[in-house]
Parts: C-alpha cells; sequence; structure tokens
C-alpha cells in the first residue's frame, strides 16, 4: 500500500449507529430510557447523525427479524425531542420497509434516511429514494455487503442510486469482510462516477477487526460520511467503534467536531453495562467476517445452534456456501433444520 | 371439444410464459398476443408461436374480440394500466384474470377460494402476487383448523426473476400480498416481507411462512390440513414442495418451502413467475369449464367513469 495520504483538516459527518445497528446486539430490547441515555449523551457530545430504529428499520417488526421493545415510533417520540443539535435518522430496507412507514418516520421528526439494498439490487429503491427526497429528508443509497459486486458493478449501482435522488452513497461492509484495499478500490471507482456533490459514505463491522483502517482508507480515497457505533454496539463484532475512530481522527486532525472524552465515558459508564454479550470479535463473529456472511445472522445462529445441536459455524459457513443475503434470517433455521436431518439429529421430522 | 379463445396483454416473461401453460390447455386456447412496442421480443415470439399480435395496446385489440371470439384475457402488464385495459375489455364482455398488483378485482388462490369466483360470476380476478400464491394456501390450512392472530412470509426469489416492473413498484407488491394474507389466507394480521437474491447459480423461490396461532397449536390437525394444501397446489404446480417443518414453536407455526417452475419459457429456479402463471392458468381453465357447461354466462360491462 502506498504511503498515507496527510488528512489534517478534513471534515468527515460522523453517523452513529448504536440505537440501530446495535438493536441486533440486544435482540431489539432497549429501553426508552436507555435509548434517551445514549441519545442525549451522542448529542452531547457533539455526534451529527443518530440513527434510531428496530435493527432491521422501518417495517422490522417481524417474526423474521424480531419485535423490539417499542415500536419504532415510540422510540422516535422520546428521543427527538431531546435533541439539541444532533439530527436523527432511520433504515429503510425496501421489501421490508414501505413509503408508508417512511411518511411516519418524517411525521415523527426524523429527517435522515438510509434508503438499504442488497449491492446488485439498487433498482429496488427508486420509489424509496424518490419519496425520501420529496419529503426533503438527507437521504442515502446503503449498498449492502458490498463485498459481493466488485469495484465497477458497485459504482453502477450508485449511479442508478444517485439517479433516483440519492445525496450519499454507501459502501456498506455488512459481513466485516473488506480489507483497506477492497474499500480502496471501491471508493475510488464510484467517485470517478459520482457527481462531485454526491458525497460518499462507508458503514464498517469489526468483524476482522478492520473497522476503524477500513474507513481511514475511505477517507482517504475521499469518503466524508462514516458510520461508527458508539462502544462498537452493533451486529456481529460490532459496528466500527466510534470513540475509537474519533480517537485516531483527533490523532490524524480529521475533524468530526465530536467530544472524544464524552464518547468514552458514554462508552464505559452506558454502553457497555447494557451489554448482554461482550461485543467482540470471538469465534463466531470472526466466522462472519472470514466467511462474509451477514453480521445479523450471528445471533440467530447461536440461537439455533442450541435448539439443533449444529455449531453455529458450521451454520454461518453453510449460510455463506448458499450465498445468503441480509434478510434471510428465515433460512438459518431452514438451514439449521437441514442440516440436522442430514446428520440424523431430527427425529419427528413431517418432510 | 371446443376451447375457450384467450388474449394474452404483455408479451414479457409472464405472458410468453402463459402461451406455453395455455397450449397445454384442455380448455383454453391462446389466440391475441397484446403489445405496445413494435420492436418488442415478445411479439415475435408470440406471432412465431402462431398467436395474433398487435403492437397497439388493447385499443389493437378492441375491434378483434368480436369476430375472433375471445372471451377470456390475462393482463401481464402493471397495476398502473390494468384498470383501463379491463374496463374496455369487460365492456365487451371478456372476463379479465388479473397477473398485476392492481387488485381491482377479487384475490383468487384456486386451491382457497377459486370456486367462489365462479358462483359469484365474477367478470375480473386478481392473481395478487407469486409471493402470495406460494404462501397463501398454507396460511389458509392453518386458520381453517383455528384463528391466527399474525402470519408472516418471506419469499426469496433469484434476482434474474424480478422484472423491471416489480423492482420498480415493491412497495406495491408488498401492500397486495399482505392485505391478501388476511382477506384470503383468513390471518387477522398478515405481513409481507420479499428478498430479492441474486446468487449464482440462481436460488430456487423459496417461501417461509410463520403463523401465530390465537390458542397452542393442534399439531396433528395443522400438520394434516398443511400436507393436504400442498397437495392441491401441486396438481397445477408440481414442483411446489415441502422442505422444513412445519415446526411449532409455542404458538408459532413454520413451514418452509420451495417452488421449482416447470421449466416452460421461464428456467427452473424462477418458480415465483411459474406459479403466477400456473394459477391464472387453472383459474382461467375453472371458468372455462363453467362457460362450456353454459353456467357461467359473460356479460358486457358498462365502463364506470372515474368520479
Amino acid at each position: 500500500m502506498s504511503e498515507l495520504k496527510n488528512l489534517k483538516g478534513r471534515k468527515v459527518l460522523v453517523h452513529d449507529m448504536a440505537l440501530r445497528d446495535g438493536m441486533h446486539a440486544k435482540r431489539e430490547q432497549i429501553s426508552t430510557a436507555q435509548m434517551i441515555a445514549v441519545a442525549t449523551a451522542l448529542d452531547d457530545a457533539g455526534v451529527p447523525l443518530i440513527q434510531v430504529a428496530h435493527g432491521g428499520g422501518l417495517g422490522g417488526n417481524s417474526l423474521q427479524h424480531g419485535f423490539a421493545l417499542h415500536s419504532n415510533e415510540e422510540y422516535w417520540d422520546a428521543v427527538i425531542p431531546k435533541m439539541k443539535q444532533a439530527k436523527v435518522s432511520a433504515l429503510l430496507i425496501p421489501g421490508l420497509g414501505t413509503m408508508k412507514e417512511l411518511q411516519s418516520a418524517y411525521d415523527h421528526g426524523v429527517r435522515s434516511v438510509h434508503v438499504a439494498t442488497h449491492c446488485t439490487e439498487a433498482d429496488t429503491s427508486p420509489q424509496h429514494i424518490a419519496y425520501a427526497r420529496k419529503l426533503g429528508m438527507d437521504t442515502t443509497g446503503f449498498l449492502m455487503m458490498a463485498h459481493l459486486n466488485d469495484a465497477k458493478g458497485l459504482a453502477a449501482q450508485g449511479k442508478l442510486m444517485e439517479s433516483y435522488g440519492a445525496q450519499t452513497i454507501y459502501i456498506t461492509d455488512s459481513a466485516g469482510y473488506m480489507l483497506p484495499n477492497d474499500v480502496i478500490e471501491r471508493v475510488r471507482e464510484l467517485r470517478a462516477v459520482l457527481k462531485p456533490e454526491t458525497e460518499i459514505g462507508f458503514h464498517g463491522h469489526h468483524n476482522l477487526g478492520m473497522g476503524i483502517a477500513n474507513s481511514i482508507a475511505a477517507i482517504e480515497e475521499g469518503a466524508s460520511r462514516i458510520d461508527a457505533s458508539v462502544g462498537g454496539l452493533g451486529a456481529g463484532a460490532g459496528n466500527t467503534p466510534l470513540e475509537v475512530f474519533v480517537a485516531v481522527c483527533d490523532r490524524m486532525g480529521i475533524e468530526t467536531g465530536c467530544d472524544l472524552f464524552k464518547l468514552m465515558d458514554l462508552t464505559q459508564d452506558i454502553i457497555f453495562p447494557m451489554m448482554d454479550h461482550i461485543v467482540r470479535v470471538d469465534r463466531a463473529s470472526l466466522t462472519l467476517g472470514f466467511a462474509g456472511v451477514y453480521s445479523t445472522f450471528l445471533l440467530h445462529a447461536e440461537r439455533l445452534s442450541k435448539k439443533y445441536g449444529i455449531p453455529s459455524r458450521d451454520i454461518l459457513v453453510e449460510l455463506g456456501r448458499k450465498k445468503m443475503i441480509g434478510g434471510q434470517e428465515d433460512m438459518i433455521e431452514d438451514t439449521a433444520l437441514t442440516m440436522a436431518k442430514e446428520r440424523g439429529l431430527l427425529k419427528d421430522q413431517a418432510a | 371439444m371446443s376451447k375457450i379463445k384467450c388474449a394474452i396483454i404483455g408479451p414479457g416473461n409472464i405472458g410468453t410464459d402463459l402461451i406455453y401453460k395455455l397450449r397445454r390447455s384442455a380448455v383454453l386456447e391462446p389466440v391475441w398476443m397484446v403489445g405496445i412496442d413494435p420492436t418488442s421480443e415478445g411479439l415475435v415470439r408470440a406471432r412465431d408461436m402462431g398467436l395474433k399480435t398487435t403492437d397497439k395496446g388493447v385499443d389493437g385489440l378492441l375491434p378483434h374480440v368480436l369476430a375472433d371470439g375471445v372471451q377470456i384475457a390475462f393482463d401481464a402488464t402493471s397495476a398502473y394500466v390494468h384498470k383501463s385495459n379491463s374496463d374496455k375489455l369487460n365492456a365487451l364482455g371478456v372476463l379479465m384474470v388479473d397477473l398485476t398488483p392492481a387488485a381491482i378485482g377479487g384475490l383468487c388462490v384456486p386451491p382457497v377460494n377459486l370456486q367462489q369466483h365462479a358462483e359469484a360470476q365474477a367478470m375480473n380476478v386478481n392473481m395478487i402476487s407469486c409471493a402470495g400464491q406460494a404462501t397463501i394456501p398454507i396460511v389458509h390450512a392453518v386458520s381453517r383448523i383455528q384463528s391466527v392472530g399474525y402470519a408472516e412470509i418471506i419469499a426469496s426469489t433469484a434476482s434474474k426473476s424480478i422484472g423491471p416492473g416489480t423492482r420498480a413498484n415493491l412497495d406495491e407488491f408488498t401492500y397486495t400480498t399482505s392485505n391478501a394474507i388476511q382477506k384470503i389466507g383468513g390471518a387477522k394480521k398478515g405481513k409481507a416481507l420479499i428478498i430479492v437474491n441474486p446468487a449464482e447459480p440462481p436460488m430456487i423461490m423459496r417461501n417461509t411462512i410463520y403463523c401465530l396461532t390465537d390458542e397452542m397449536p393442534d399439531e396433528p390437525r395443522i400438520r394434516e390440513s398443511i400436507l393436504q394444501i400442498i397437495g392441491e397446489v401441486q396438481r397445477y404446480v408440481p414442483g411446489y414442495r415441502l422442505v422444513n417443518g412445519p415446526v411449532f414453536d409455542g404458538k408459532k407455526v413454520g413451514v418452509w418451502m420451495e417452488v421449482e417452475g416447470l421449466g416452460d419459457y421461464l428456467p427452473k429456479y424462477a418458480g415465483n413467475l411459474d406459479i403466477m402463471t400456473a394459477a391464472a392458468t387453472r383459474t382461467a381453465e375453472m371458468f372455462a369449464e363453467e362457460i362450456l357447461a353454459g353456467r357461467y354466462h359473460l356479460r358486457p360491462v358498462a365502463v364506470k367513469e372515474a368520479a
């Protein structure tokens, strides 16, 4: 790799994911009091954008993705009135969320949205991106599992989303699989095709421990928005940990506008005590990163591993082999059932 | 035996696959294919298969309806033009089978409620969506045993099988399917999720159906009911198969299905398209049998002007 560029003075907009991606790590069980505590602390630390929603975003409450303690509307109504400077955002995955829910998000004060598709299916998002723009929302095209499309292919998908009205295109490393060079070539290719005013963002997962390095690599190539999660609270081994990212930015002279010490305190005093398990690189989350599997599958695979007696690593590797993508959580139990049948672990099976 | 003559509107994947299905039918005969683009490959294909074609839309078909004896039309275009197509053909007494998500007519899932539509002498029936055809029979199989408070379905489809119309209007698919899970499936609340998966080789259509019963599920009766209805669907979609389940987890009933197509015009993985064309054909055959038996009276329907 070439020598690191001098990034002093570069401005980056950080977007916290703990209260959306972090919902996955909490099995959607974050209380409104916890939401308020985290969001107000993030607001006070100067974080400009905070995502608040079910882990699956709009329409996420389901048997497929779990039912949260509260509706998205209840979470927004609790958090948004307390924000002094931060804007609240949401996630919309077409096929799960709809424009009706987007309208409701707007009505409850949400002003920014990630409209997310698999990295090859951008053309399932035109009506949602257009609708978000019509509402006047800050609108992002969010290309998930970005390692499964090459740089040129991903750039073409980003260009489609830009044509629907997206103002920022995100490279979303949902599996935490990418290495800095993977990020660099994708940002470079996007930058080459997008309009100069269209921003580029990077959303990392820490499954290979590359969240920070990948985010810095993205900034080097011209990305100006970075998703991170305070305390790393997120799916898999968590998102790029926000406080670590801000510390690195401070050292490099990249301007985030965030108060590092306040974020450290929030991490230590509120986020860590909230965690049901230590969100870190461990056997299962490393498997996700190594095999390129959607990070959200982790806790589902661990639950079904116990139910059917199949090691979660075996389930995750098989899901990777079958090329399952985000949203196919139902296929985890299907895969576990089929593996249990093959291994003679299921007795009472109709089919 | 004489056959009922049919027109197909929309020479895309669905419309072309319908030609194969209709030609195999003992009571239906495809005679017209309607398109709007003179350079469309689909119109060329239809001509090669012996159909008359027009590139002037439904207006190009209307002058020939009576002379050619067209009695049933299939609309495989889009929700936005369906009402106009349906009004024009209904006015000439042509029965409309709607494969778009427009859902202006009664919703039809053959093993659940086809007979009722025939008895009601409907002039427009809607086939809901591929996911609806693939999952509502299972929801119905549970709800006819005991009440279902909530049903959720997840349809996973191969990227290559999802055309530009569906992609550009994904919400209509979601709304129409969710609504039909309630109205036809019998669940008090319904939710539909769709996944478009680009894996190569393309994945066979998969559907997962979850039902939450109000009381603890009667496992043996629900299992029997599900297996029975799968057999019903297999009569017109032989590749409709149970992969796993039913799994009972408290009040949750989980069923994992796959749908392999016949591989007529569309490859076998595109079970989602096949189940639509097969269900539409099955529906039209039922009407055709009734018409041929003199029990179904097609009648011109005056076009109601929009307010």
